[in-house]
């Protein structure tokens, strides 16, 4: 069978490409929503280095998706079942190392096609159900919650038991999500978010407190912490966390940032502190947010407000007009429904 | 019911031919009229697949169905009619003769030669069949066109934006198609050729369902250059 996938062919430039897709032995699927990522835009204008853009491209991006069952010649599967496919494409197992840290792992729209396709095929295994009641737009972006859920999984892991007090430096959509699993995993615990934009910081009215972080209260400190910064601001976010954060605290992070970041280690070893970092999720993280959006109603209720433009797409230019949206989007998702 | 019929030639070429009928070429892993019958065996809207082509090549497709498709849908091969009305009509006879036919049931006509069509066309051609008795799948014509009766002269050039290009499938209520077809003198099935045109002459209605600019059709050998280049390039899943 012939599908027609839309790559990234050059930044700004998308076009048709066509792959035959194994109906044999792969999950066929529709797309129903889509969510643009930072990474995407990135992709899409072009802010990555020369070779990066030269060995990747083409390639369709957006590796955040929720699709329907069309066909499923496994029979795991039934036409029109709602499931969210996992782009972590692991090719081998390994009894300690997490699937999305092996370096021999695919990544769906970072070397390999993302999901602005007609259809997708992927194996069984890499799908997880959508819980009936969630809504098909919050689970277009389930892939940016696993994250969150990743991240607070590998933190249940490392840190200590005393967990009062939480800090989370980033204002933005990964602090967003990342403070709501955190809320609903430790419901006791103080959560405190530090950002830089006041308009954003008003968005996270669970949380118990939110700081701009040129205005913090003296005396204020945290058990632990995450940064979701990322870029030119993790230095002074994880140096922030380092003087605030109390002895023995593990620091999640999570920002990207293309540069390397100075840290002030002498600190960290004076107070004994735990970094650990934390980058995308598997299929078991996925799962574990399809029950989280389920059992909990607050957190799809609160993710809703993060829905920012819904556009519809029949054509290529629909996809342009999706991105160009995003570009001017300082919080939010971007959400693409896919109707081609 | 919802009947795919697809057409994949009326005209008995034979197989050791060296002009193979351009359905039976590969392109990419399989021949053409398999990538175009696996649009419709997944599709859920399609209950069942009708394929017609020449008597000479019914087995041969027969077995590449069964080489290439799963289980999961019934696919029957039959020997198409020597002109499209006359495999239209063959269609509609093997689906009286084998199923029960209501008002409802719908048969989506489509060349074996689209392998490009896509879930949408084949999901909205069902609907607007359903919904207005007949569709055609068009895509706005990007060329002028010329009308000239002798072609030497032109005698008109229509107004642009008013054009169209058709494409396939078309799709119609099997009952309304054949009270069409009952309503042609044999003069008129002679010279008309299309199923849309019958129903647009017989003033009824038929409704557009927009298609896609890569829904080619692969008649020429150029046509199939253009559909290879359209599978190479570097594949990102490999």
């Amino acid at each position: 069978m012939i599908n027609a996938v839309y790559r990234l062919i050059s930044p700004g430039m998308i076009d048709i490409a066509c792959t035959e897709p194994d109906i044999k032995n792969s999950v066929i699927m529709r797309p129903v929503y889509l969510s643009i990522c930072k990474a995407d835009q990135r992709y899409y204008l072009g802010n990555r280095s020369r070779e990066a853009l030269k060995a990747k491209l083409p390639m369709a991006l957006i590796h955040e998706c929720v699709a329907r069952v069309v066909f499923d010649p496994t029979g795991n599967y039934k036409p029109g079942e709602l499931v969210v496919p996992v782009p972590n494409m692991p090719t081998e197992k390994d009894e300690v190392i997490a699937e999305n840290y092996l370096p021999s792992s695919h990544f769906c729209s970072s070397g390999y096609d993302g999901f602005l396709r007609d259809y997708i095929d992927m194996p069984p295994d890499r799908l997880v159900r959508v819980p009936e009641g969630v809504d098909p737009r919050i689970a277009s972006f389930a892939e940016l919650i696993s994250v969150g859920v990743h991240a607070v999984s590998r933190f249940e892991k490392f840190s200590h038991t005393r967990k009062d007090s939480i800090g989370i430096w980033g204002d933005g959509n990964v602090g967003f999500i990342t403070a709501l699993v955190l809320k609903a995993v430790y419901p006791d615990a103080k959560l405190y978010i530090f950002g830089t934009v006041y308009e954003k910081l008003s968005y996270f009215a669970f949380a118990d407190g939110v700081y701009h972080v040129d205005h913090v209260p003296d005396g204020l400190k945290i058990d632990h912490a995450f940064e979701c910064v990322g870029g030119e601001g993790s230095r002074f976010a994880v140096n922030q966390i380092i003087d605030l954060i109390n002895p023995e605290g593990s620091i999640g992070l999570m920002g990207v940032s293309e540069r390397f970041v100075d840290i002030n280690t002498r600190m960290v070893l004076e107070k004994g502190l735990n970094l650990f970092g934390s980058s995308r999720s598997g299929v078991d993280d996925f799962q574990r947010t399809m029950d989280m959006l389920a059992e909990n109603p607050k957190i799809p209720a609160y993710l809703e407000n993060i829905i920012g433009d819904v556009v519809e797409v029949k054509t290529i230019s629909d996809i342009h007009k999706a991105f160009a949206l995003d570009i001017s989007r300082h919080f939010g998702k971007t959400v693409l429904k896919w109707e081609k | 019911m919802v009947f795919a019929a697809v057409f994949a030639g009326g005209i008995g070429s034979r197989m050791g031919n060296s002009d193979t009928p351009k359905q039976y070429l590969e392109l990419g892993t399989k021949p053409v009229i398999i990538h175009t019958i696996e649009k419709f065996f997944i599709n859920e809207k399609i209950d069942e697949i009708l394929v017609l082509c020449p008597k000479a090549w019914v087995a041969h497709t027969q077995a590449l169905v069964e080489k290439h498709l799963p289980e999961g849908k019934k696919i029957t091969v039959i020997s198409g009619g020597a002109t499209r009305n006359g495999t239209l009509e063959k269609a509609i006879e093997y689906i009286e003769n084998n199923c029960e036919v209501t008002e409802d049931t719908v048969i989506v006509t489509h060349d074996a030669v689209r392998p490009f069509l896509t879930h949408r066309i084949i999901d909205e051609n069902v609907e607007a069949a359903v919904k207005y008795g007949a569709c055609d799948t068009v895509i706005p014509a990007t060329d002028t066109i010329v009308e000239s009766g002798d072609g030497k002269i032109i005698s008109s050039i229509p107004d642009r934006s008013m054009m169209y290009q058709g494409q396939t499938p078309q799709s119609f209520r099997l009952k309304e198609l054949e009270r069409v077809l009952a309503s042609l003198t044999e003069d008129e099935k002679a010279i008309l050729t299309d199923a849309c045109k019958i129903f647009s002459i017989k003033n009824k209605d038929v409704y557009m369902v927009e298609g896609e600019v890569f829904n080619i059709k692969i008649t020429y050998p150029y046509d199939l250059k253009v559909a290879h280049t359209l599978l190479k390039g570097k594949d990102c899943d490999d």
